[in-house]
């Protein structure tokens, strides 16, 4: 008889794997993981309080604060994913055509935006538009765009652009241009190729990027408590409410979460029911006047106008920051910081709390969100639970986070032996999960079936298949997913503002440091910035390096 | 009228080139094939001529008219793509009009045009049906039905039928160019199968590694190969190596090796030059026992194998080469393996060509 020790672990593992009871098991831990600390925390807490939503009816004051509130998060998250899918097309279909080599950099250059936390990026932009002595407004002497809803529009449309970009460039490069290249040879013009064939095929992504950049408008907290001003949206109101703790603020609290979560969600399904369902207008054609904006010289408009608004209202505003670095390496600051006196040693402390949890939460999900991926991906439960699983799994990504985390801070209080940092920790599973379970199961989807069950024949067990076959394929996939919930993490706010009283994150701790006046100079600030994009620039390169070699 | 004419195009993809120096010249009503081995650019070619990809050198011209730098929808075409490319959210009525929408033809030609096209194809039953639901044959109709609807006068085919049961393939490449004749379209067909170029063309292009090799009637290819490779690559053929021993005024004399001596209609020759003689299996005469005839060289048969509508020998020559002979099965008399025999081809079928410096089988390599 062989003994496990002859083996090793990983025969040790294919052996059980061929084991139904085995297999079954990781599936129902993984399943429970979901249920018991993803999904279900973020969504009790609030129907715990439920009790509580009456007495925001009889504070009319409150209630239309609250009302104004989510009718402006819903309005500027609607604006913005347009505005995003207006813009980030083009700029899609110009990375897909890249005829230069230097349309490889403006690819990693989109991306910036994308994985420099928000917290940062609200405070660049604020200061590159509404700071009179620097940025933009220095050059008329005034704020051009003072904090409030015109100045959470910009931001929320820097930071969620990449994101729909980033989608747009995976369904461009999925596409057959063949569909393109017949249009054109029965006598379509470019644009009307692209209206009647390229566009209603790739309708489905198109959707998925307007509602992860709605998702992401909806719940962003960090960035857009800097840009607000005295303006509020659903997540500022929750923050403001958090902060002062004004009288009846825990019923507003519950109420503006749960229409929050239940709008979010009735939209979503929304989206996803009729989606597929909607019809690009196709059979009508205006020939002149599309072969008219086919010409060489609207292309080239197009094609400029794109690059303008990529570098002025996204690039630029988001490096801003960067600038005052600059002045604290000659002045003494970088110094300062480095030799971590003062506020610096919270800084530091703050850092390594947050890519602490980043890691952790990266890695807990890594290993439970597999099992579920497959699960989807390979529709092990039947068709119909599959699907279920599928659409729940996206629910903690389109919930605000703000309010995920308040439910999620309501929840654990009945369970008081829960540190604080445990609370931290799960705040962040929930937020980050979706992120890694979709982008995965998507891959292991694109796995065809084939090689799996050659794997089979040749007489490899379950994991061995897993090991050998899936995980190779899938391998940019999962360290995508893995780096994207990594900084998710790190730039995480609005639920961590939630979830915490003690300890503080980094954006926490930047939020508090812009919010209070006096705590820290504009410089300091900048610089505390400055590093976390720094650190996010290198999390890229490691990104961009596991990338290539893909294509 | 709708000739095309290519006047040194060269393609090249980075230090890939595609295609290298290609003239050629397409008459009008003709249907032309481009035939050769996977990835020797005859794909590359139509793609040029159809405007989908642009010519690092060169000219090409339709109808006379320089098209170089006419993007593929004003060039006046069909394309019929290899996966058909049926657009997945259109029903057949709407494929097969988009055509003539997009180039704002008046509504009642649209439907007249989409009517007659669907009719010609057999297809008026099926004009909901949504690509997805219809048979593979169904589709390549479809795919043909939209082509011409958008009335192009050229058709160009890239493995029209490639995709479908050989069965069906075989029924639908004669429709096609029954199709191609009766509109009076000229046609460019891209295949890598031999037979079905030769079935259906007139002419013929055979390419190799981004060259064309020889332009001909299917006929021309078969019999006068002027490229050892046209020789193999068009039917097929046993190869023999031999040195020129005697150049007569008509004929010469080759010696094969072991001191065979064997003759051919080939005045061209010098002396000593090394040359590979080809002969076609189907002309390779078979008879029992030893027999002396004009070029006979005796062997034996080391296999034999059914193939249906033929008999397929191979035997081995007494100086160790082998030759290959296909025979009508079901006329003539079978001969049994080890069978001692003679085997034998007539002068004027005996083709010559330059040994090839890189060796035979490098030459006539399909990849």
């Amino acid at each position: 008889m062989i003994t496990v020790k002859d083996w090793g672990l990983v025969r040790f593992l294919e052996v059980l794997s061929s084991k139904r009871s085995i297999r079954g098991l990781i599936y129902a831990c993984a399943v429970t993981f979901f249920f018991a600390l993803i999904l279900f925390p973020p969504i009790l807490g609030i129907l715990l309080k439920w009790n509580l939503i009456g007495q925001i009816f009889e504070n009319p004051a409150l209630m239309s604060r609250a009302t104004s509130a989510i009718y402006a998060s819903f309005a500027i998250a609607l604006f913005v994913s347009i505005i995003d899918i207006i813009a980030g097309l083009p700029m899609a279909w110009f990375i897909w055509r890249r005829k230069s080599k230097w349309l490889d950099a403006l690819d990693t250059l989109a991306d910036i935006p994308f994985i420099v936390p928000t917290v940062a990026l609200g405070f660049s932009i604020g200061l590159f538009w509404s700071d009179e002595t620097q940025g933009i407004s220095s050059l008329f002497g005034a704020s051009l765009v003072s904090p409030g809803w015109l100045l959470i529009i910009l931001v929320h449309f820097v930071f969620s652009y990449p994101a729909v970009v980033r989608v747009m460039v995976g369904a461009l490069f999925d596409y057959e241009r063949t569909y393109e290249e017949a249009s054109k040879t029965l006598g379509a013009a470019p644009v009307t190729a692209d209206r009647t064939v390229t566009f209603p095929i790739l309708k489905l992504s198109f959707i998925a990027a307007f509602t992860l950049a709605f998702a992401r408008s909806i719940s962003e907290t960090g960035a857009t408590v800097i840009a607000a001003g005295t303006f509020e949206n659903g997540p500022v109101l929750l923050n403001n409410l958090r902060t002062s703790q004004e009288l009846g603020y825990e019923s507003a609290l519950v109420f503006v979460s749960f229409i929050l979560i239940a709008v979010s969600c009735i939209i979503y399904a929304t989206i996803r029911i009729l989606g597929p369902k909607l019809k690009i207008p196709v059979r009508k054609v205006w020939p002149v006047a599309e072969r008219k904006l086919s010409s060489h010289g609207l292309t080239n408009l197009r094609n400029i106008s794109t690059l303008l608004v990529f570098f002025v209202l996204i690039l630029i505003p988001s490096l801003f920051v960067a600038l005052p670095t600059v002045n604290a390496v000659l002045n003494g600051t970088l110094n300062q910081a480095l030799s971590s006196t003062g506020i610096w040693q919270g800084y530091w402390q703050s850092i390594s709390l947050s890519y602490g949890i980043a890691f952790v939460a990266t890695l807990l999900n890594t290993i439970v969100g597999l099992p579920m991926a497959v699960l989807i991906a390979r529709k092990r439960l039947g068709g119909l639970p599959s699907t279920v699983l599928d659409v729940l799994v996206n629910i903690p990504m389109i919930v605000p986070s703000i309010a995920l985390g308040v439910s999620l801070s309501i929840f654990w209080s009945n369970f008081p032996f829960v540190p604080e940092i445990g609370l931290l920790l799960f705040a962040h599973l929930a937020i980050t999960y979706p992120y890694f379970v979709r982008s995965m199961s998507a891959a292991i989807e694109r796995v065809d079936m084939d090689l799996e069950e050659a794997s089979k024949t040749l007489g490899a067990k379950p994991f061995t298949v897993f090991r050998t076959i899936i995980l190779p394929l899938t391998k940019y996939s999962l360290f995508a997913g893995a780096i994207m919930m990594f900084t998710r993490s790190v730039g995480e706010t609005g639920a961590t503002v939630a979830v915490v009283s003690k300890l503080k994150t980094v954006p926490v701790l930047l939020v508090e440091w812009i919010k209070q006046t006096g705590l820290a100079t504009p410089m300091e600030i900048g610089l505390g910035c400055g590093f976390l994009i720094i650190l996010s620039f290198i999390i890229l390169l490691i990104l961009r390096g596991t990338v290539r070699g893909r294509h | 009228m709708p000739e095309v004419r290519l006047e040194n195009v060269t393609k090249k993809y980075g230090k890939i080139v595609a295609v290298e120096n290609v003239s050629l010249q397409v008459h009008d009503k003709e249907y032309f094939s481009l035939i050769g081995p996977s990835g020797c650019g005859k794909t590359t070619l139509l793609r040029l001529i159809a405007g989908l990809v642009q010519p690092s050198e060169g000219k090409i011209f339709i109808k006379n008219k320089l098209v170089t730098n006419i993007p593929p929808e004003n060039r006046e075409i069909g394309f019929v793509f290899q996966t058909y490319a049926l657009f997945p959210h259109m029903d057949v009525w709407n494929n097969v009009t988009y055509g003539p929408r997009v180039k704002a033809w008046d509504k009642e030609k649209s439907n007249r045009i989409g009517d007659e096209m669907l009719e010609m194809v057999l297809l008026r039953d099926r004009l909901n049906a949504y690509p997805r639901e219809l048979s593979g044959g169904m589709m390549q109709r479809v795919a043909l039905a939209r082509a011409l609807a958008a009335g192009a006068k050229l058709l160009l085919l890239d493995e029209p039928l490639g995709a479908l049961d050989a069965k069906i393939r075989f029924e639908l490449r004669y429709d096609v160019r029954k199709l191609v004749k009766d509109l009076g379209l000229t046609a460019i067909h891209v295949t890598h199968d031999q037979s079905e170029a030769m079935a259906i063309s007139d002419r013929i292009a055979v390419m190799k590694k981004g060259r064309i090799l020889q332009v001909g009637t299917p006929q021309e290819l078969y019999m006068k190969p002027q490229h050892i490779f046209v020789a193999n690559f068009i039917g097929e053929s046993n190869f023999l190596e031999g040195y020129v021993s005697k150049v007569a005024q008509k004929e010469i004399t080759i010696e094969l090796r072991g001191g065979i001596l064997v003759q051919a209609l080939d005045h061209k020759r010098k002396r000593e030059e090394k040359v590979a003689v080809a002969v076609r299996p189907e002309i390779l005469m078979i008879e029992k026992g030893k027999k002396r005839k004009e070029n006979s060289i005796f062997g034996k048969i080391e296999k034999r194998r059914f193939e249906g509508t033929s008999i397929r020998y191979e035997i081995r020559l007494e100086n160790g080469d082998l030759m290959v002979s296909v025979r009508p099965a079901l006329i003539e008399k079978w001969l049994d393996v080890q069978e001692k025999v003679t085997v034998s081809f007539p002068i004027e079928r005996t083709l010559i060509f330059t040994y090839p410096k890189k060796g035979l089988k490098e030459e006539l390599a399909l990849e």
